[in-house]
């Protein structure tokens, strides 16, 4: 396994392309083309934000400008279920490659990953234009936990895509649960309330999500003023999605070899 | 040095019951099964303790029958499934010929999809830079490189994959069965490319149905059957055998179907179910309205019965399966209660089309009926069966000078013509080529007729 995991190096040039492939092949074909990365996620912005302030009010102390609070959590959010939700169903949409291709398997998974980090990336540019218009003052000694809470939720990423997209194969109907599932995750996580101000138990159960962790770095690094109280929690996650990263390629690795078989 | 070694390869396919194949996740934790429906009902051997070794720089061709395992070696050897057990290595790098341009992705165009394709390959973005221009000269795509691929039509396609594969430079070459890729003049090409391969001493597998290709190409031939290495060796002795085999087993198949439609013909008039069947021998006391209407059947007034047909080759044993040129006798055995003197015993020859390639009886060769009485066999004999390849039909007859058949069968015998030759049209004559001065020809490929 660690063999396969150092060979993972040497596909760096075909994961470079093959991201490079998937980011130019999403729009093809559509008018607004490229602009479609910054303009889904402004999009989504506005739908949570109408339907929070207007619809079903939500009245939280202490948070102004709600909209610039959620888009601190949803565009993080974005990128990791988009990951999955996409990782689940790549190794049999990819069925061609790895039956009839000599093909590392995990690169499909990786690819479709770091595609929507890419996005994830763009759509920073739409967070840091409305942070200059609401004018948040950021320390930098705070953005220097940004590339590092990043890092943690990319990894913690792999670790899933990795190995649901392995269950999948076998288990088709993982896609179908997966819906679900990550609808139940995003309210689960502190995404359109903040965390501070659930009570006591509601916090247990809410530590116990790792993505809890990184939605509050995010918050506390963008969005609260002060210096990131949570980096504690964020390395502690940090460290189980090595652990959890290491686990998802091992499952990968060990079902290998019935993929070009189930596929 | 070995470039391909197989050792006691195996592999073994597992098949799941229905049941398994709807199980889901959630079905399979609550009954706790997880663990039983993920293990195999019944295995299935798709290559079963096979074991060889190509040296670096000959050329092998794999032959035998649809799912005898050709594609599953191939596969094996290019590393995509791993053997069950028993181990399969390979030395230099591998390029499979298996499904051309399996990674192209149909959005984006031509040339990005080149890059992309011989990344997946193995080769590095400058390598690629270095041969595209050969690559896009080789696929025939010039003016089209930069269109999506989607709008390719489905030769271009496999041209453009075919051109990227081979361009990889590999040292070991798995071809399966695509020369089929393009019109002639690029299956030509292809094979070129291969002759230069193995004159650079390249190492190559070949999985083809095309024995001619394996005789003029191969240094040595592997014959596999259900599974199994049948032999190995010289691609002409190994050819040879194979087609043997393939003969045998037609031969069968061809005693099986005339069996059954002899049975079926048979079948009492007054059988009602019998007689409706559409397309099927059915047997009536009158001729068909059309007598030139290919369909099966047997009908006549019985006063002179056939009894039996068979045809013999040379050897005077039964057969179905002849080559061009053989000599063969239709026997027919026939039962006359009453004597009868007013008989006309005629044959007819039909190719798989329907076409009468040969037909004649006693009455049109002057014989003059005088009797026939009692159980009798009536010979017909050709000297030299020069008919080309193909499957063909027998029709036999006893009928009155008039026309009033007693016993007429039609199209209830088949047999196949085989040759070596893939000449075009029903008939061939004996016949040679003979050139003046100025013009030189020399012979190659398979030598028998």
């Amino acid at each position: 396994m660690l063999h396969n995991l150092a060979r993972l190096g040497r596909y760096r040039g075909l994961i470079q392309s093959l991201v490079a492939r998937e980011l130019k092949a999403k729009y093809r074909g559509s008018v607004l083309g490229f602009f479609w990365s910054f303009i889904n996620p402004l999009l989504l912005l506005l739908i949570y934000s109408f339907v929070f302030k207007y619809v079903l009010p939500a009245r939280f102390e202490g948070i102004e400008h709600y909209e610039l609070f959620l888009f601190c959590g949803l565009l993080p959010w974005t990128w990791f279920s988009s990951s999955l939700l996409e990782s689940s169903g790549v190794l049999i949409s990819g069925g061609n490659l790895i039956k009839k291709v000599l093909f590392p398997a995990e690169v499909l998974p990786i690819v479709t990953v770091l595609a929507n980090l890419v996005h994830f990336l763009l759509g920073l540019t739409i967070l840091a234009a409305f942070l200059i218009y609401f004018q948040r003052p950021l320390h930098f000694v705070e953005l220097a936990w940004f590339p590092i809470a990043v890092v943690v939720q990319l990894i913690f990423t792999l670790g899933c895509a990795l190995l649901l997209s392995a269950l999948t194969v076998h288990f088709r109907d993982v896609r179908d649960i997966l819906g679900h599932v990550m609808t139940f995750w995003f309210f689960a996580t502190p995404i359109i309330y903040p965390y501070y101000q659930m009570e006591d138990w509601q916090m247990r159960i809410l530590n116990l999500n790792p993505f809890t962790h990184l939605a509050i770095t995010y918050q506390e690094i963008l969005y609260f003023e002060g210096p990131v109280g949570h980096w504690k929690w964020l390395l502690a996650v940090g460290g189980a999605s090595v652990v959890f990263f290491l686990f998802g390629y091992f499952a990968f690795d060990r079902l290998r070899d019935t993929f070009a078989e189930e596929v | 040095m070995n470039a391909i070694e197989v050792i006691h390869a195996s592999k073994i396919y597992r098949r799941f019951s229905r049941k398994r194949q709807f199980a889901t996740l959630k079905s399979a934790l609550l009954s706790g099964s997880l663990i039983r429906d993920l293990r195999p009902d019944e295995t299935f051997a798709a290559i079963r303790d096979v074991s060889f070794t190509v040296p670096a720089g000959r050329t092998l061709g794999v032959i035998g029958r649809n799912g005898s395992g050709k594609s599953t070696m191939l596969k094996l050897v290019a590393g995509i499934t791993k053997p069950t057990s028993g181990t399969v290595s390979v030395n230099g790098r591998i390029s499979a010929l298996i499904e051309l341009g399996a990674g192209f992705h149909p959005e984006i165009s031509g040339r990005e999809n080149v890059f992309i394709n011989g990344i997946m390959l193995g080769l590095s973005k400058r390598e690629i830079s270095a041969r595209f221009d050969e690559i896009v000269e080789f696929a025939e795509l010039k003016e089209f490189i930069d269109a999506p691929v989607k709008t390719y039509s489905s030769g271009m396609y496999m041209r453009l994959g075919f051109a990227v594969a081979i361009h990889v430079d590999p040292d070991v070459l798995l071809v399966d069965e695509v020369l089929a890729v393009g019109d002639e003049g690029f299956t030509h090409k292809c094979l070129d490319k291969f002759g230069e391969f193995k004159r650079r001493g390249k190492t190559i597998l070949l999985v083809t149905h095309s024995l001619g290709l394996v005789e003029r190409f191969c240094d040595e031939a592997l014959w596999l059957d259900a599974g199994q290495m049948k032999a190995m060796g010289d691609p002409k002795r190994v050819v040879g055998a194979y087609i043997t085999d393939v003969e045998s087993q037609e031969e069968r198949h061809l005693a099986a179907s005339d069996a059954k439609a002899q049975d079926v013909a048979a079948i009492s008039p007054d059988d009602p179910a019998a007689a409706v069947l559409p397309d099927h021998p059915v047997e009536t006391a009158a001729a068909p309205a059309d007598m030139f209407r290919a369909t099966e059947g047997r009908w006549g007034s019985r006063e002179v019965e056939i009894t039996d047909v068979l045809l013999a080759g040379a050897d005077g044993e039964r057969g179905h399966v002849f080559h061009s040129g053989e000599r063969v006798d239709i026997r027919m055995r026939m039962r006359a209660p009453l004597a009868i003197d007013d008989f006309v015993i005629g044959i007819g020859i039909f190719n798989a089309d329907g076409v009468c390639c040969f037909g004649t009886n006693t009455g049109i060769e002057d014989f003059q009926s005088e009797r026939i009485f009692g159980d009798v066999e009536a010979i017909f004999t050709i000297e030299s069966l020069d008919l080309v390849e193909g499957t063909y039909k027998l029709d036999v007859a006893v009928h009155k000078r008039d026309g009033y058949p007693y016993d007429y069968h039609r199209l209830l015998y088949t047999f196949r013509v085989k040759s070596r030759r893939k000449d075009v049209g029903i008939y061939r004559p004996r016949h040679e080529w003979r050139f003046s001065d100025g013009i030189a020809l020399s012979r190659m490929g398979g030598d028998t007729a």
